[in-house]
């Protein structure tokens, strides 16, 4: 099992690394907690699963491509917000 | 109807003729509205010298097009355009082009809008600004 998670703009910069691959995760929360190094999350962080927004509690499967971001320029609507 | 990200500067009214030139049949349009975004040289009461906008690749080029093909289904549209830049940028050059072609004005006028505010609030882009001293994430909607 291979999963990529990615991070952009300022939450790579906290982060410290912009990809990381790790071999398993069940959800996109749990994604978070391994790549990250246990960071806490910042809030109004948004996720995406595939290059579709999804939530924290979405399920991730082998091969999937995760992504981390604080919000994109113009704000966001709620839909868009990982928890 | 293409949505397209460069990386380098453009010209939003050449673009805009060019594309209706290739694009567009002479007669059919009454309506062209267009929506130009241009880099400011002040923000938040703070000069800014330079700005980065950063993208996520494949997911932000695949967003522009889901907000123009839902643009085409909410309204009788005959096409519509957007570009955006990506990376470093100047003040003044231009960030990002949005054009709508329509048989009547409502319809140019309300999709044009309606693009560029889906793309601000869903298209996955990150601008940092540089000051006079360092530099700074742009978390705020302008």
């Amino acid at each position: 099992m291979s999963i990529s998670v990615k991070f952009f703009a300022r939450l790579r910069e906290q982060v410290g690394k912009a990809d990381v691959t790790l071999e398993s995760a069940n959800t996109v929360q749990s994604a978070w907690e391994q790549a990250s190094g246990g960071m806490p999350m910042p809030d109004n962080t948004l996720c995406a699963i595939n290059m579709e927004y999804t939530q924290l509690s979405a399920t991730v499967r082998d091969g999937d491509e995760v992504a981390f971001f604080p919000p994109v320029t113009g704000g966001c609507s709620g839909a868009c917000h990982a928890r | 109807m293409p949505a397209e990200i460069r990386s380098q500067l453009f010209d939003p009214w050449q673009e805009t003729l060019r594309y209706q030139q290739q694009h567009l049949q002479a007669g059919k349009y009454g309506a062209t509205a267009s929506f130009v975004g241009t880099m400011r040289d002040f923000n938040q009461g703070d000069d800014v010298t330079a700005m980065t906008l950063e993208h996520y690749p494949g997911m932000t080029e695949s967003y522009l097009q889901k907000i123009c093909d839902e643009a085409q289904q909410k309204w009788d549209l005959l096409d519509c355009l957007i570009i955006h830049r990506v990376g470093d940028i100047s003040p003044a050059e231009p960030i990002v082009l949005t054009v709508v072609w329509s048989a009547h004005r409502r319809e140019a006028f309300d999709a044009c809008r309606y693009l560029m505010e889906e793309l601000k609030s869903r298209a996955p882009f990150w601008k940092k600004e540089g000051l006079t001293e360092g530099h700074r994430w742009v978390d705020k909607n302008t």
